[in-house]
């Protein structure tokens, strides 16, 4: 394209925005039903592949038109696969868990004779007086979208969908102001980094525009950091694999307010799917002429790249992610220089995370002062969890900032199930904390989250019911770090395998007087000799659990009893011979060590010598028997002689 | 058989030495390079790591060291069915660990390693990012969630029963040929 510097953006755009308009338009009107399936990684692996196949199939033998559109993530990762059917004379209705078998029932009754089987149902996503809606349950109406809004109603694959709902919008905008105008709205709003430690957004693009200014003729890159490596978190990918154009746009526009003619996307490999988004994300917007030179006529001209990482933890990092982009190990240096002075191949670089850049659009069109209305004064704007563990409404959960733990866990996501009381809420994943519930009224923002001891982080959440040991919890934590540390500091490299010595010696019973305390100094001492937050944050889980869970540690070493019965070496499983029911079998076929035996008057014993510790005879066990007996210590359970052959 | 397995390695060094040709020499390529060594041929095998060494003139230590500092990359031939056990945050607190157990001592294989006849592999994943499906385990591209100690012997049986039934139909037409 040539450089055009009298266009005006607006004028430029306004085509592609018409297009993209009326192109939806004919698809509403027509007078075909339309069924939306979320098909993002959680939809895929509960099965949305073969819903999808059903409901062709289906279609297919009553020769009947319905147009499928494929969707990105809703974030209700419970009720995966999620289908919205569109039918005319209804109004648009929300199934959840559909499998093929209800894809085939809902074709054959609902587009066909017109009953929109109400068993199966969720709710209406518009206001009607037929059905009730999905936004008047907590799950819906306590979430507030800025990020995610788009997520689940765009196809990902479809750079029109994206502009139809508004996408792009506030790229146009911003070309047509100037860089500093830009940067003072993102300061105004107080846009704070979403990778984990918070860091001033505004002050970071300011820093940047200063240094790109002056350096001449330097390659000026902005990178976007989706290397989401906290097992048990997975905001970045759904964003990238639900809707890859806002994250563009974000960094369209930073790249224009720092003066930047590059951008990456730095994924992870392992996020086959992402990656495959993106990169026809960015083909799309390169034909619809929104990337490459003179973007709009403006005179912004910009080239995005995907870059794909190889999964370590620690890439997250800055540093660790610029030296593993240069193609060495990904390990971090020192700083300053920080990559804005010194970044990639020693040129400044300005990195970001996925959920920031995805934030940037949605401010430039609300504009500064109306995104401070949402969130906390110090944190404005919203956060993204993914709630998972014990909890009755897993998935993704977008609230403003500000709103209480208590809220988020109990009223958002519907509690804990099975009637178990709540224990403990793990926050930012292998960084964070664990805090009980003592610390349930604590709101969630970046500064009272690290008051509590825990941290933002990039947004895991593990809520825990009584049956979690929180001294296993630590060792789980602790020995993902210890495997993911680069091994760049003596104190990371070999403090954390030694906290995970002490911690796996304390799950198996062989703790010793004095434990405790060497954890709490050699955690201080990791902290304080580590360069990177991998092991600045490392002990964090060590710490907060031994802050708030001391006698459940002392518990092991004293008594060698874990509370929770979770810890392996600590428990045992009985069967109560009063309960079980004579000639009953379920739980012999089920024992994959062949541990349980029939003793002489036709009940069940375990053998303890050969039991694993599954628990899958506790599974078995009708419930009217419920014989089976699980104890800490294990020198509790009463022992059973296996009758000779 | 070992013939067969040399012959199918010296044909993907052939592959894999005119794919490098790709590429420009600059070492920001060297994590591209591995990556689709791995992609095409699902493992790092040594030869080839000495031809990646080559083609951008690092010592083999510096490739080496580069591939085995990232957990995407494998220096073990996968087996025909791929295991990938879950042990994210949710998993775990919900029993990952068992299933991974429960998986290597039904395949006698630890976690890392392919069985004896290439047919099985074990591998621990971080975090697959299906949660709220935990415990879950990926066999051959396929999720299986809410996954149970006698779902893991009812998955490897479904295999045997597979493999058996295919060498029976094999032997089938094999004697059919015999016959006519």
């Amino acid at each position: 394209m040539a450089p055009n510097n009298k266009a005006n953006p607006e004028e430029a755009f306004t085509p592609i925005r018409e297009k993209a308009l009326a192109k939806r338009k004919t698809l509403e009107n027509a007078s075909s039903p339309v069924i939306h399936i979320g098909m993002a990684t959680c939809g895929i692996a509960s099965g949305a592949l073969e819903t999808k196949a059903a409901f062709e199939e289906a279609l297919a033998e009553r020769n009947m038109e319905a147009r499928i559109h494929s969707v990105g993530c809703i974030g209700h990762c419970y009720a995966e696969p999620v289908v919205i059917i569109e039918n005319p004379g209804f109004p648009a209705i929300l199934y959840h868990q559909v499998t093929p078998g209800k894809a085939r029932m809902l074709v054959k009754s609902f587009l066909e004779k017109g009953d929109p089987l109400f068993e199966y149902l969720m709710g209406a996503m518009v206001e009607n007086d037929m059905i009730p809606q999905v936004w008047d349950f907590p799950r819906f109406n306590m979430e507030k979208r800025l990020v995610m809004e788009k997520c689940g109603q765009v196809d990902p694959e479809e750079i029109e969908d994206y502009v139809s709902f508004g996408g792009y919008s506030a790229l146009v905008k911003a070309l047509q102001s100037s860089p500093e105008i830009i940067i003072e709205e993102v300061k105004a709003a107080g846009l704070r980094g979403r990778g984990g430690a918070g860091f001033p957004t505004g002050l970071k693009w300011a820093l940047a525009a200063s240094v790109f200014k002056r350096a001449e003729g330097k390659e000026k890159t902005v990178i976007c950091n989706a290397d989401e490596g906290d097992p048990g978190a997975y905001m970045d990918r759904t964003i990238l694999e639900s809707n890859p154009h806002q994250v563009l746009e974000g960094i369209m526009i930073c790249a224009h307010a720092v003066g930047a003619q590059h951008a990456i996307v730095y994924v992870r490999a392992e996020y086959p799917l992402a990656v495959k988004m993106v990169t026809r994300a960015i083909f799309q917007a390169e034909e619809t002429g929104l990337l490459g030179n003179h973007i709009l006529g403006s005179p912004l001209s910009l080239k995005i790249e995907v870059f794909q990482g190889s999964g370590a933890f620690v890439c997250g990092e800055e540093t660790a992610l610029i030296q593993s982009m240069e193609g060495r190990r990904g390990m971090p240096t020192y700083r300053p220089p920080f990559p804005v002075q010194k970044g990639l191949w020693g040129q400044p670089t300005v990195i970001n995370n996925v959920k920031t850049f995805a934030t940037v659009p949605s401010l430039m069109a609300r504009g500064a002062e109306r995104f401070r209305e949402i969130g906390t004064e110090k944190s404005p704007g919203t956060a993204i969890f993914s709630v998972v563990g014990n909890v009755r409404h897993a998935g993704l959960v977008e609230i403003p900032m500000g709103v209480d733990l208590r809220t988020l866990v109990f009223d958002t996501c519907g509690g804990i199930p099975n009637k178990k009381a709540f224990k403990a809420v793990q926050i930012g994943g292998p960084s964070g904390g664990c805090l009980p519930s003592d610390f349930l009224d604590t709101p969630i923002d970046f500064d009272s989250l690290i008051e509590a001891g825990a941290m933002m982080g990039s947004g895991g959440m593990v809520v825990m019911d009584e049956d979690t040991c929180m001294v296993d919890v630590a060792r789980y934590f602790l020995d993902f770090t210890q495997k993911e540390s680069c091994g760049k500091c003596t104190f990371c490299r070999i403090g954390t395998h030694h906290l995970l010595e002490i911690l796996v010696r304390i799950t198996k019973g062989e703790g010793r007087e004095g434990d405790l305390e060497i954890l709490e100094t050699l955690s201080e001492d990791i902290k304080a000799g580590s360069l990177c937050g991998l092991g600045k944050t490392a002990p964090n889980p060590v710490l907060t659990s031994l802050k708030y869970f001391r006698d459940e540690y002392e518990a092991h070493i004293k008594e060698k009893r874990c509370p929770a019965c979770m810890c392996r070496d600590l428990t045992a499983f009985y069967i109560d011979l009063d309960k079980c029911a004579r000639g009953c079998d379920a739980c012999v076929g089920c024992c994959p060590v062949e541990a349980i035996f029939t003793t002489r008057n036709r009940k069940k014993g375990v053998d303890q010598t050969l039991c694993v510790k599954c628990g899958e005879c506790v599974t078995a066990c009708p419930p009217e028997y419920d014989a089976v007996v699980k104890v800490s210590p294990p020198n509790l359970a009463p022992v059973v002689e296996r009758p000779a052959e | 058989m070992d013939d067969d397995i040399r012959a199918r390695e010296a044909a993907m060094l052939v592959d894999i030495e005119g794919r490098l040709q790709g590429f420009e020499k600059e070492r920001k390529n060297l994590i591209p390079m591995l990556q689709m060594i791995q992609e095409r041929h699902a493992y790092l095998l040594p030869d080839a790591i000495q031809l990646v060494a080559d083609a951008l003139e690092l010592a083999l230590c510096e490739v080496y060291g580069v591939a085995t500092f990232y957990n995407q990359f494998r220096f073990h031939p996968p087996g025909k069915h791929h295991m990938k056990v879950c042990l994210g945050t949710a998993c775990h607190v919900r029993g990952g660990d068992i299933i991974l157990e429960n998986f290597e001592r039904k395949l006698g294989i630890g976690h890392g390693e392919t069985t004896p006849d290439r047919e099985f592999s074990i591998e621990r994943v971080a975090c697959v990012g299906c949660c709220a499906l935990a415990p879950v385990v990926i066999v051959d591209e396929t999720a299986h969630g809410h996954v149970a100690p006698s779902k893991v012997e009812g998955l490897i049986l479904g295999f045997q029963i597979e493999k058996e039934k295919q060498a029976r139909e094999k032997r089938a037409r094999g004697n059919q040929k015999n016959g006519s």
